[in-house]
């Protein structure tokens, strides 16, 4: 139980295990870091909070971590304390940089898998970066006191994937705690300890940094040579910044300060920098009088793979999004965004973002944290476009896609991973085939569970490849995909028009081969969506000047309402006065109006559109 | 169409002693003062109907004053000594006088003619004031109407809705479609004018169903012809039809070409619209009653749920007979809540009402927001050009009456 912690800054580095989780979102990794933290005493029964490593409102609603953390907890072993960092990690496929650097901070990682599910295609990815990493990997299946559990079949299935034998797969729940202990002997008994110079200048690798309003940027390190002191000045290697170090310190489970950070220890920073940006994940922090002479390896920018503009719905708030959107990015290195003007949905911004989870979190703390009803169009990739006389275009939005005397179009590629029972081989390739996606190789992880791989377009895996994966196979497909260069490309820009009006917002750069299918699916949701006007209102899909599509909105004839006596005056009045602050709510399209609502919808990749309509 | 919503509306508390204000009272010498009766009976109650109405059944023993069919007489005449408390001496001579419901037939005649005689005893009936009742064709007889029209009664509007049987009973309708005739023959023995209700858009109806419905109505020689399209209304038994799917919702189209083959065999027999939903064979056959209500005129609502108007200020009675008849026996006002219309609010019913009209709205009366859009109107089809130009008045099109929302919303300047 609770051993005498050893002091940072003061601890050997051979007592000290520095390891991580890897496990797919519903696994149970929270569940099981609460568990150690119960069971080393770093937090009591009483002060548990449910799933405490995740911090933010949205990450505890969707299970699921965005950003990672490190928790300092003593364990005891044969009258030994040995100080274990638990580095928590991102478990998703946006974010795969950000779990990179967390595993290059550690000697160790627990592969914990649901016993009643086995591996899926993200946890597979991290595995195999863990391994690129020279990690030493502890077998874990969890859950086990689930009657589903079917831990036979998934220890089989692990041990086969990392090369132990299947009786050297620990078994834990973290929910009633079986295992725990025994897993945290194993921790200290196969991770090897952190190595370095002690005496050589000070190196540590930055994996994380997060925003905080009181303290300011709060950064997360492992010290890899030398070490770290108080009041010391410190730079940052890739930027050449410095600062001042105000407090560093460790967690354990909240920021406890202490007189530094030597080999192998893993804790925070604090500078008094506001902006994220000044310390990127990756980055080495060095003494700034006596600086090493190479960073640690690995750093590279954040780089945005997706793109959308996001719009007010009520265009009065475009300056309340905008000092959100600068908050916002003070906690979020990879968020990008310049202002852009819509001719149909106003004032807003382009924003890139590392992938499509990464824009759903973001499009929700604005609307969550900040109040602010937002429009979300279409999310595209970079498009990189030659033209005849050599110059290169770099398309963000669509609506600016040249026309004509183009050479050559680049789109985009991954390398996706999608591991699903072997009852679905056809349905996936079905799926892959029509998303131009090129079979890479299969393999099989046992007897029923298979592993495709697949180079795909990352246009095609935005729009809606993992819902169509998700619903073929019956939900038991995982997907994981990293980028993988681009690729030449027969795409053309498709253009929606309301009256002969282009509408920008509904641009869209699709494949040749499917960009009549878009036409005609466009069409036909505005048309439903878009209520009758007085005059006729012709819908068109258009490539260039070249229509493909082609729909009607018939004019309205009747609005009236026929009965209009002593009783029915202050109803009818107040039915017009309602039908005035509808009006608000419509965007103008040439003479056509169009309510927020069809935008929002029309955008949407669901096919949820009303049918019935007035 | 969609499903109406049919709350009444919200509003202010009403003063207990439904006193109004002194500049609302002003008005009252300046505009045709009319009565309303609210009589909220009915022997069934229609599936489309979403009128304050109450079947014997709904109401019990009715051993409340007033709030039964024997007693409501003496209820509304309670209602009438009240509201001639409140107006004051100022009050003008009544110039109409409407009897609706419901079915004002459930009352007697007699029962009728009294509570004329105390409009008549309390404000006097101006010279060639309009006395309309509504009437169910079953509910009345050669005997009855002459009772109606020595009481004073002028003119009985009869509730035909269909002359197609299958349309009657999606209506829920019990009428004898015979009785019309025989209904509009002894109102008009008596010397009464007569005007025939109809319904067009009924789930089912064909538009060769409401052709017949038009030429039956017309070959009985009404001196006047609504037509209503039909709504349906929220917590009606046709809403839950509609939304059960067991019944098709009516589509604004069906109904746009119900609308203009009504117009259009109307006219060619003789009837003039002069308000969206009505027509008349003669100018003087107009329904007055119903004109002061598009055109700002004061009136007093009696019965239960009925809405009056005076000076703009507007308000309602408490709905169930019940709570009506008790309020007054305890000498309070019936008032369930009124608003009292701001300036805006004012000129947005102006507009409303005043467009609906075939006599125009003056263009005079437009704001500045909503003058501009008269040009665009007339481009747009919906307002008459020659109205415009010559007589200053925006006057519907055919069309622009179908569209009289949307003509509105841009003539009050709202796009």
């Amino acid at each position: 139980m609770a051993r005498t912690a050893l002091q940072p800054n003061a601890t050997p580095p051979e007592l000290i295990r520095n390891f991580c989780i890897i496990a797919h979102i519903d696994h149970g990794k929270s569940t099981l870091a609460d568990r150690m933290l119960q069971q080393t005493g770093v937090v009591d029964a009483r002060q548990m909070r449910a799933q405490y490593l995740d911090r933010m409102d949205i990450e505890r609603e969707r299970g699921i971590t965005i950003k990672s953390q490190a928790v300092r907890m003593p364990w005891e072993v044969d009258g030994q304390t040995y100080c274990l960092n638990m580095i928590d990690t991102p478990g998703h496929v946006d974010f795969t940089y950000e779990v990179s650097r967390s595993l290059a901070a550690c000697e160790g990682a627990i592969l914990l898998v649901d016993a009643a599910q086995g591996i899926e295609a993200q946890t597979l990815a991290n595995l195999y970066l863990a391994m690129e990493n020279d990690l030493t990997i502890i077998p874990v299946l969890n859950k086990i006191d689930l009657p589903a559990a079917n831990p036979e079949k998934y220890a089989a299935e692990l041990a086969g994937l990392i090369g132990v034998d299947p009786s050297e797969v620990l078994r834990v729940s973290g929910k009633t705690g079986a295992g725990v202990e025994d897993l945290l002997d194993q921790i200290v008994g196969q991770l090897p300890p952190p190595v370095g110079d002690a005496d050589a200048p000070s190196r540590a690798m930055i994996f994380d940094s997060v925003y905080d309003n009181y303290r300011g940027v709060v950064t997360y390190v492992r010290v890899v040579d030398g070490n770290l002191n108080p009041r010391e000045r410190i730079s940052m290697m890739s930027t050449k910044a410095t600062h001042e170090l105000l407090e560093i310190g460790v967690i354990s489970p909240e920021m406890v300060p202490s007189q530094g950070l030597g080999v192998g220890e893993v804790g925070y920073l604090i500078t008094g920098v506001k902006d994220v940006r000044q310390s990127k994940v990756g980055d080495t922090v060095t003494n700034e009088r006596h600086p090493a002479s190479e960073a640690i390896g690995g750093y590279r920018d954040p780089k945005p793979m997706v793109f959308s503009g996001l719009y007010p719905i009520d265009g009065s708030d475009y300056p309340a999004l905008r000092d959100a959107l600068d908050k916002l990015k003070l906690n979020d290195a990879a968020l990008v965004y310049e202002p852009e003007t819509s001719a149909a949905l106003g004032f807003g911004f382009r924003c890139g973002f590392l992938g499509l989870l990464h824009l759903e979190i973001v499009r929700e703390r604005l609307e969550r944290e900040f109040n602010l009803d937002l429009i979300s169009t279409q999310p595209n990739v970079v498009y990189h476009v030659t033209m005849d006389d050599g110059t290169e275009v770099e398309v963000t939005n669509p609506s600016e896609f040249p026309f004509g005397k183009v050479a050559e179009v680049r789109e985009p590629v991954v390398k996706a991973t999608i591991l699903a029972p072997s009852e679905f081989i056809g349905a996936i390739m079905e799926l892959c085939q029509s998303k131009r996606g090129q079979l890479g190789g299969m393999d099989y992880l046992s007897e029923d569970r298979v592993e495709m791989r697949y180079t795909l377009p990352l246009a095609e895996i935005v729009f809606d490849f993992f819902d169509q994966l998700k619903s073929r196979t019956r939900g038991y497909a995982s997907l994981d995909y990293q980028e993988a260069g681009e690729q030449v490309a027969d795409l053309v820009r498709v253009d929606i028009l309301l009256q002969g009006e282009q509408v920008d917002a509904f641009s869209s750069i699709v494949h040749k081969d499917k960009a009549y299918a878009y036409g005609v699916m466009m069409a036909g949701k505005l048309k439903d969506l878009i209520p009758r006007q007085q005059f006729e209102v012709p819908i068109q899909a258009a490539i260039g000047s070249r229509v493909i599509a082609r729909e009607n909105i018939r004019a309205i004839r009747k609005d009236v309402l026929a009965k209009c006596y002593g009783g029915d005056i202050s109803r009818k009045r107040k039915l017009l006065e309602k039908q005035k602050e509808g009006k608000k709510r419509m965007k103008m399209v040439g003479r056509v109006e169009v309510p927020q609502e069809a935008f929002i919808a029309a955008l949407s990749s669901d096919d949820s559109a009303p049918k019935d309509k007035k | 169409m969609a499903i109406m919503p049919s709350a009444p509306p919200d509003g202010d508390p009403a003063p207990a002693d439904g006193h109004l204000p002194d500049d609302a009272l002003a008005t009252l010498p300046d505009r045709p003062f009319g009565v309303y009766v609210h009589v909220p009976f009915c022997s069934v109650r229609c599936g489309y109907c979403d009128f304050n109405t109450y079947t014997l059944r709904e109401l019990g023993d009715g051993t409340m004053a007033g709030a039964s069919i024997d007693t409501f007489a003496q209820a509304a005449t309670a209602e009438i000594d009240q509201a001639a408390g409140v107006l004051g001496p100022t009050t003008p001579a009544v110039s109409t006088v409407f009897v609706g419901g419901g079915t004002p037939t459930m009352l007697t005649a007699e029962d009728l003619v009294t509570v004329l005689d105390r409009i008549r005893e309390v404000w006097g009936l101006a010279d060639g004031a309009e006395v309309t009742t509504e009437a169910n064709p079953d509910s009345v007889t050669p005997e009855s109407l002459a009772t109606l029209a020595a009481g004073g009664f002028t003119r009985v509007s009869l509730g035909m809705q269909s002359a197609v049987p299958h349309v009657l009973t999606t209506l829920e309708r019990t009428h004898d479609p015979a009785n019309v005739a025989r209904a509009v023959d002894a109102a008009r023995a008596a010397g009464l004018q007569v005007s025939l209700d109809l319904i067009y858009g009924t789930p089912g109806e064909s538009l060769a169903d409401w052709r017949t419905s038009l030429e039956t109505a017309i070959a009985l020689a009404p001196d006047h012809i609504s037509a209503y399209a039909l709504v349906v209304e929220e917590g009606t038994k046709m809403a839950a039809a509609v939304r059960r799917g067991d019944l098709p919702l009516p589509t604004d189209d069906d109904e746009a070409d119900k609308y203009e083959l009504a117009d259009e065999i109307l006219t060619a027999a003789g009837y003039g619209w002069y308000e969206v939903s009505n027509w008349a064979r003669r100018d003087d056959a107009r329904c007055r009653h119903n004109i002061a209500y598009w055109a700002g005129g004061n009136w007093w609502g009696v019965g239960p749920g009925a809405h009056s108007h005076v000076g703009g200020v507007r308000w309602w009675n408490v709905r169930h007979p019940r709570a009506w008849a008790g309020r007054l026996s305890s000498g309070e006002s019936p008032a369930q809540a009124r608003e009292v219309l701001t300036a805006e609010q004012r000129h947005e019913e102006r507009v409303l009402l005043g467009s609906r009209l075939a006599e125009g709205l003056p263009i005079a009366d437009l704001d500045d927001a909503g003058r501009p859009a008269v040009a665009g109107l007339i481009a747009d089809g919906l307002i008459d050009a020659t109205r415009a130009v010559r007589d200053r008045s925006v006057v519907l099109t055919g069309r622009g009456r179908l569209l009289a929302d949307t003509v509105v919303r841009r003539l009050l300047g709202w796009g």
